[in-house]
Formats: structure tokens, C-alpha cells, sequence
């Protein structure tokens, strides 16, 4: 564990119910917990599983314990599983420094399907993200995922992603023994997504 | 993640709050824990299920919150340690138990009642308090402030309950509860259980006696006597704490979920050498010197706490109360709206309320970022409504539903309650139902506007119950249909879990909570041996099941039963592979030109459904869309199409 140079990181998982938010912030968690940091999270649960609005709060610290609810406007990194909730959550958390990774593959919401709506404009999504984002990392990680036959695996897509952009005292070698720990029967495909994740945003760089 | 029993003293873990009480738990040494499942409750039980034949202990989930008390505090008077959860909601249930428990005291060993409280309703019908039940019925309470407390204050509160023979209640709330943080694990010991129901040497009575609630007028003395004691012991309690300066400018009161929002919002202002704060973790009785000494530090007191102002409530009668010699403080909480007494509490309304009685001044976000979050346009944040799962067993039960009442044409309708297919108050289930309370009590009204023909009442009446709800509060009211010839259909919805709280097993399963085979329940025959016609059907056969369902509605009178049975699809989908393979053609897809006006992402508006207003046409989101194949017995024009995948 090292002194932070912000102390504590705030984190907000964004996403759509069943995406695997909760999976998400957990391996970051358990990770860190592992190297002695401090860590809350807060999580939105019950009826939120069935394709509503979900969003972890994640703290992490090397002095204390500090509440599992991000205040308003105080997020400094935007882990964005789908757009729209990105977006959101940019609108009540974030802030000139936040950084944003985003996966851009959109979850239809019933309502914008049923009013005939259909899904916001992507290029003005994006736009609109990027504007209120110091620095954001699209991460195809969706159709990454799909590539590699299970689009689950977005999500540890996405948490390569996070790592090889550095915001967070968290390396490759420390996931390990939580991907062992946490998805037994998948350890290769989630290592392989891991990788997948750190090489697209070298890239992005 | 490890099981809660992991054997490592000294270690550190990311526990959520119900997992760092059934550690507590386990380190209190029980060996008996019961429950009926409910958010922000469930894995106190869950999690002490998975490790129950390992540690030697047994863990039950029981057919309801009554059961899993009473046959918790045999436990206790049998000699053995007992923990009983559930919801606030439960707690409404077993109250008439608590109230005599009080009286007859336990036994031997500890009882404690876990109740986990939900402020702003995430996932309940109502969001009360529990704590005021402490001071109306005369039992101890106490409240986690953080994870670690949530673990060490059950062995904590195990020897209050036994060395004052009394039943004790740790409250907690959904952001303790169900949040994750850091754990130091301690030890667990190994207890060799031994039971037996002996002769009752009561502290409230000179000879031996049965557990009794009688004489009743003396027991209630006794227990006030024995809460005066406990008040004295709780003075001490290392689970009540001030931090902060001499004399603050400003005291702040809290307990529970406030702590670490109060510590926050004074770290966020940086007021750390004006605020001080008395965080209580026994709340009742309360600890009544301590919180005299605490008040003489400061002239502005703010309580802040989640949901009802309890502890503002009970230090104001308690202030009111001093000499006139004594100082007076200057009170602001929700008496005062500096916090709201509804919803839940967060670091930014701790903050609001601080600046609105210290002159501070707190921006969190600079002018031109705000600018940017007010030009977002509201339609790309709209509301996510929540909806059934892609493949869930209820929109087609309800769909069936729909369509059955609406041949039916008398403006029937259908009661509800708890359980997923509450969400079939919205678009999810149609707007189907039309009265939503807790559990039950649809099957009750059910049986009130069964009766109303007698007033000119002609509308077929529908009472929708999920197969746990089933066996928790339904059966005396179809009982009570079923005698006095009340005239309504119930329909369960089996899909063979509960399912909304995580998959616990209940009656009508197959297992019990320690994985043992249990006798399963048949619903079908408690409902034709109450003297209800029964009639099961598979909700994904649409036709058939909307046919089953009219010829009920449209039975002449007496209480009726459809069974709705189909497994919970988060439930399938791990046991087996998608079954189908859907595809909707583009030919034949005429969008909103088509007579249906588009009836799949309109109406039917199953998530795996899409809407691509460029092309006019409805799309298969192959990502959401867990090929359950209902949706292509709705088309009219055939254009969805479901393939078997063999």
C-alpha cells in the first residue's frame, strides 16, 4: 500500500441492472483490500437487477474508512459500462478533472424502445460525455467481448482498461490471485479479456 | 470470495455489513440462525447457510418472519445461541411475539432479532424506522456505525442479552447492511451445543416458572427495571464514542449510516476543529449521563440521522427534563428541516444541514461545469423505468393476464403485493395492477371485493402472489375465500424461488437453506384440499394459458387458483443453454405500418426487443435477448421467428 496523492479515489461504476456492476467493483475491492488499502462501496441492489439504472460507488484510501456514498459532483474516475448511465452519472458526480472510460455498446432502455424514441444520438452521446470528461478512454469492450465469445467478459474488459490507464495503485499481478479467487472455472477467458483491455487502451494512448 | 467462516483471525476482508454480522455471529458462538428473506436482510442468513454444517450449527430459512422467531427463541430457551433476521417489514409481523418475549424473558442463552432497514424504499414497499419498537415495547437496541462494528457488536450485544435474560434487536440500514468495506476478522470459537429445556429459574420471580408472560403488569416492571440496568451498562459501552474538539462550535448527534456521512461532510467543509461528534451505538435505553456531558460541550446541537428523528426525538424529552441550572442547547435537525425524515440520507444532506447552522460556505462544483451539467438534454438521461428480465416468466403471465381480462370485458383488475411482479404496476406487467401493499395482501382484498356483489360490485377481481408469498401469508386467506364463498381467482406465479431477494429456497422446493433435501410442499394439493379448483399452466403457452385463465375469470363464484408455473429465467439460464434462436425478418416486419402498430417494443417492451426508428423496423438485441421465444407467439405477421437450438 503507498500514500495517494488524492486521498480517497473515487470511483463510480455505471451501469444498467445484470451488466455485472457489482462483479466489477468487487474484483477492484478485493484487490485492493488485498494490498491493505481501505476500501467502501456502495451499491445500488434489489429491484435495480431488472434493467434499471445501477451505479457503485467506490472509495479507496490508505488512511481510512470513509462512507460508502460519493457527494455530488466528487467523482474522480467514470468507470461507464453503457452511455446513457454515463452520462448520468457525469451529471450528478462529475467534475473538470474526472476521467471517464466508457464502453459505448448502448442497453436500449424499454421506455426510449416503447415511446418509439429509440436510443439517443451516439455521436452527440459521446460528444456530451467527452465535454464533461478531463480525459475519456472508449473502450469497445462489448464487442471485444463478443469477439472472444461471451460478451460478459466486457467487464473485465473494461477493468483492463482502467488499470493500463493508471488512475488507480492497482497492476496486472494483483488481479490475478482475484480472478483465480472469484471466477474459478474461468480464470484463462477472464486473464485473456484482462489483456484485451490493457492493449486497447494502449492504443487509445 | 471466501465464506464468512474463513480461519483467519487478524486478517483483513471486504465484507458487506450482513456478512460482518453473521461473521459476529459466528464469533458469538450461535448455533442457531433463522430468517425469511428481505433486502437489505437476506445474506445475514444466506451466508451463514454456506458454512451452517461445516460450523456444526443449523440455519433455516422459515416460512415466514413469526415461524423463524419463535422457533429461534426455543434456541434460547433450550440453551443454545440464536439469531433470527429479517426485513422492517418482518418486524411488523413478529411484533405481537416481541411483545410477550419482553415480559417472559429467554433463556439461558442469547437471543438476538437482526432487522435491516431500507430508508428511501430501494427495494421495499415502505421505509419505517424500526428503532422507535426498541423504546415502545422495553427491548435493548443497538446500531452498527461502520463494517467492523457491524461484526464486533454481535458477541457485544450476545452478552448483554444473556446477562440481563433479555431479548436484543441490532438494527441496521441498507448503506451498512449492503455496503462492502473492511473487516479485522477475530476468532471463531468451537461450541459444542447442548440442549435441553430445563427448569426456568426467572430472574423476575422467586421459584421456578414456565417461560410466561404472566402476571403481566409485574413482568412489565420487572423489565423496566432490567432496562435501567442495562442503561448503566451501556453508559460504558465502547460502541458510543465523541470525537472532535473540547468545545465545539457545533455537536453533531448521530448514529448508524450517519457516522461516516458525518465524518465526510465535516472532512469535505474542513471543519474538523469546529464540528464534534457523538456518534451512539446503544440507542436504547439510552446512555443518559454520556449524552448529558456530550450536550455541555457545545451550544448547537444537530441530530443526523436516516429516516425518523428518534434520537432528536428522545434527547429533546430527555433535555427538557435537566435543572434549570443546567446549560440549554440551541437543537436543529428535522424538527427544524435542516434533514429530511423521508428518504435517504447522504453526505450531501449532512452537508446542506451543517451549512445551513454553521455559517460555511460550499460549492462543490465550479460555475462553467455546471453549466455544462444543466445543457444536458433531459431525453438522453431520461428515467431507466424498470422492467422484468429478457425471458421472465411474469411478462407473459401477465400478458396472459391482460389479454383475459380484457375478453373477459368487465373491467376486472388484479390485486397485488411483494415480490418481482410488483413491477406490474408499470408498463412491465401492462398496468395490470391496481393496489400494491405488503405481503398478502392482495389475497386479502381479493376476498373484500369477492364480497361487494352485494353492492352492485361486478368487476372479476385477480389476486397475483409469487410461489414464497404463497406460502408465507396466503394460505388463510384463501382459506377465508374458501369458506365464506368469496368470489375472486388467484393466480401464483411459480417460478420456484424468491426470487427478487436472491433465490432462497422455500417450501415448495426442493432444498432447505443447508442444501438438505427438504419435504417439498405441494401448492396444488394445500389449494384443493382447502376445496379451491386449481389449474396449472405454463405461462410461455400463451394461447392455452390466456384460454385457463378466462374460463376462471369467468366462473360464477367462489375462490379459484391458477398456477402460473415456469422457472425464474436468472434461474434457468445457469443450469442450462438458451433454447431458442430468434431472428425477426425485415421483409416482414411492417414497424409502425403494421395493424399492430408496432405491438412488440410498444407493449410487450421486453428489453431483448429494440426499436430502430431509421429503419422502421423492431431488432433483436442478441446481447440482452435470452431467447425465451414468447415474443414470436406475439407478432402478427410472423416476422419473429424463434428457431430450437438443438
Amino acid at each position: 500500500m503507498n500514500k495517494l496523492a488524492k486521498d480517497p479515489i473515487n470511483v463510480v461504476v455505471a451501469g444498467v441492472g445484470g451488466q455485472g456492476n457489482v462483479m466489477v467493483s468487487l474484483v477492484l475491492g478485493n484487490a485492493l483490500v488485498a494490498d491493505g488499502y481501505f476500501i467502501t462501496i456502495g451499491e445500488t441492489y434489489g429491484a435495480s437487477q431488472r434493467g434499471g439504472s445501477v451505479m457503485s460507488h467506490v472509495k479507496i484510501s490508505a488512511e481510512k474508512q470513509y462512507s460508502p456514498l460519493i457527494p455530488e459532483g466528487q467523482a474522480d474516475i467514470v468507470l461507464g459500462m453503457e452511455p446513457v448511465e454515463t452520462l448520468r452519472v457525469l451529471k450528478s458526480f462529475g467534475n473538470q478533472h474526472v476521467v471517464t472510460v466508457l464502453n459505448p455498446r448502448p442497453i436500449h432502455p424499454v421506455d426510449f424502445t416503447g415511446s418509439g424514441a429509440g436510443y439517443p444520438n451516439m455521436e452527440e452521446l459521446l460528444e456530451q460525455i467527452k465535454g464533461m470528461s478531463a480525459k475519456t478512454y472508449v473502450v469497445h469492450a462489448t464487442d471485444e467481448a463478443q469477439k472472444m465469445g461471451n460478451p460478459m467478459l466486457a467487464n473485465m474488459i473494461l477493468i483492463g482498461a482502467l488499470l493500463k490507464s493508471g488512475l488507480l495503485p492497482l497492476d496486472e499481478a494483483a488481479l490475478g490471485p482475484v480472478i483465480r479467487e472469484m471466477f474459478p472455472k474461468a480464470v484463462a477467458d477472464n486473464t485473456k479479456a484482462l489483456k484485451a483491455g490493457m492493449e486497447l487502451v494502449s492504443i487509445l494512448r | 470470495m471466501p465464506h464468512i467462516d474463513i480461519d483467519a483471525p487478524g486478517s483483513n476482508q471486504l465484507f458487506i455489513g450482513n456478512e460482518a454480522m453473521a461473521r459476529g455471529a459466528l464469533e458469538a458462538g450461535i448455533g442457531w440462525a433463522s430468517a425469511y428473506p428481505g433486502t437489505p436482510s437476506s445474506e445475514i442468513l444466506g451466508s451463514l447457510a454456506e458454512v451452517a454444517k461445516k460450523r456444526d450449527i443449523y440455519v433455516e430459512w422459515s416460512v415466514n418472519e413469526k415461524v423463524a422467531i419463535e422457533a429461534g427463541a426455543a434456541a434460547s430457551f433450550a440453551g443454545v445461541r440464536s439469531l433470527v433476521a429479517m426485513k422492517m417489514n418482518g418486524l411488523n409481523v413478529v411484533i405481537d411475539f416481541l411483545s410477550t418475549i419482553i415480559l417472559s424473558g429467554i433463556g439461558k442463552k442469547g437471543l438476538v432479532l437482526m432487522v435491516g432497514d431500507d430508508p428511501a424504499a430501494h427495494s421495499s414497499s415502505n421505509e419505517t424506522d424500526s428503532r422507535p419498537v426498541s423504546r415502545w415495547l422495553d427491548i435493548p437496541l443497538v446500531e452498527p456505525g461502520d463494517f467492523q462494528e457491524a461484526k464486533d457488536m454481535m458477541p457485544y450485544l450476545y452478552d448483554i442479552s444473556e446477562e440481563f435474560g433479555t431479548i436484543c434487536i441490532m438494527r441496521s440500514v441498507t448503506r451498512v447492511a449492503h455496503a462492502r468495506g473492511n473487516i479485522r476478522l477475530g476468532d471463531i470459537p468451537v461450541v459444542k451445543h447442548k440442549a435441553r429445556f430445563e427448569q426456568y429459574f426467572d430472574p423476575a420471580a422467586p421459584m421456578p416458572t414456565p417461560i410466561m408472560c404472566i402476571p403481566s403488569s409485574f413482568r412489565h416492571m420487572f423489565q423496566h427495571m432490567r432496562i435501567d440496568k442495562i442503561r448503566e451498562k451501556f453508559e460504558s459501552s465502547p460502541y458510543n464514542k465523541y470525537v472532535g474538539p473540547e468545545k465545539p462550535d457545533l455537536l453533531i448527534v448521530t448514529s448508524g449510516s450517519g457516522w461516516l456521512y458525518s465524518q465526510d461532510a465535516v472532512n469535505a467543509l474542513k471543519a474538523e476543529d469546529r464540528i464534534g461528534i457523538l456518534k451512539l451505538g446503544t440507542l436504547w435505553p439510552l446512555p443518559e449521563k454520556l449524552v448529558k456531558s456530550c450536550l455541555s460541550r457545545a451550544d448547537k446541537v444537530l441530530f443526523i440521522e436516516e429516516t425518523d428523528p428518534f434520537l432528536e426525538g428522545v434527547i429533546m424529552e430527555f433535555a427538557a427534563g435537566f435543572s434549570p441550572e443546567s446549560k440549554r442547547n440551541l437543537f436543529y435537525g428535522n424538527h427544524t428541516r435542516h434533514l429530511n425524515s423521508f428518504g435517504e440520507l447522504t453526505p450531501d444532506a449532512v452537508i446542506k444541514a451543517i451549512t445551513g447552522v454553521l455559517d460555511i460556505k460550499y460549492a462543490p462544483r465550479d460555475a462553467d461545469y455546471m453549466k455544462k451539467v444543466e445543457a444536458v438534454p433531459q431525453q438522453y438521461v431520461m428515467d431507466r423505468l424498470l422492467t422484468f428480465c429478457p425471458g421472465c416468466p411474469h411478462r407473459a403471465s401477465f400478458w396472459a393476464i391482460k389479454n383475459a381480462l380484457a375478453m373477459d370485458g368487465r373491467n376486472g383488475f388484479v390485486t397485488g403485493d411483494i415480490g418481482c411482479y410488483t413491477m406490474a404496476l408499470g408498463p412491465a406487467g401492462f398496468f395490470q395492477t391496481r393496489t400494491h401493499q405488503c405481503m398478502g395482501a392482495g389475497a386479502g382484498l381479493a376476498n373484500g371485493f369477492g364480497q361487494l356483489h352485494r353492492f352492485g360490485f361486478d368487476q372479476p377481481v385477480v389476486s397475483v402472489v409469487g410461489d414464497s408469498t404463497f406460502y408465507h401469508s396466503i394460505i388463510p386467506s384463501l382459506v377465508n375465500g374458501v369458506h365464506n364463498h368469496s368470489d375472486f381467482t388467484l393466480v401464483i406465479l411459480d417460478n420456484g424461488a424468491t426470487a427478487m431477494t436472491g433465490f432462497q429456497p422455500h417450501p415448495g422446493t426442493e432444498l432447505t437453506a443447508m442444501g438438505e433435501p427438504a419435504a417439498q410442499i405441494s401448492m396444488e394439493n394445500i389449494c384443493r384440499a382447502i376445496g379451491a379448483r386449481v389449474e396449472v399452466c405454463d405461462p410461455f403457452d400463451l394461447k392455452s394459458t390466456t384460454r385457463t385463465m378466462l374460463d376462471l375469470i369467468e366462473q360464477k363464484e367462489g375462490a379459484r387458483v391458477a398456477i402460473m408455473r415456469r422457472t425464474c429465467e436468472l434461474v434457468r439460464q445457469k443450469k442450462e443453454e438458451k433454447p431458442y434462436k430468434m431472428k425477426i425478418d425485415p421483409e416482414k416486419c411492417l414497424g409502425e405500418d403494421c395493424g399492430c402498430n408496432r405491438l412488440c417494443t410498444r407493449v410487450f417492451r421486453c428489453p431483448g426487443l429494440i426499436w430502430d426508428p431509421v429503419a422502421g423496423k423492431s431488432k433483436i438485441d442478441e446481447v440482452i435477448c435470452n431467447e425465451c421465444g414468447v415474443c414470436a407467439d406475439i407478432c402478427p405477421e410472423g416476422a419473429i421467428t424463434k428457431e430450437a437450438v438443438t
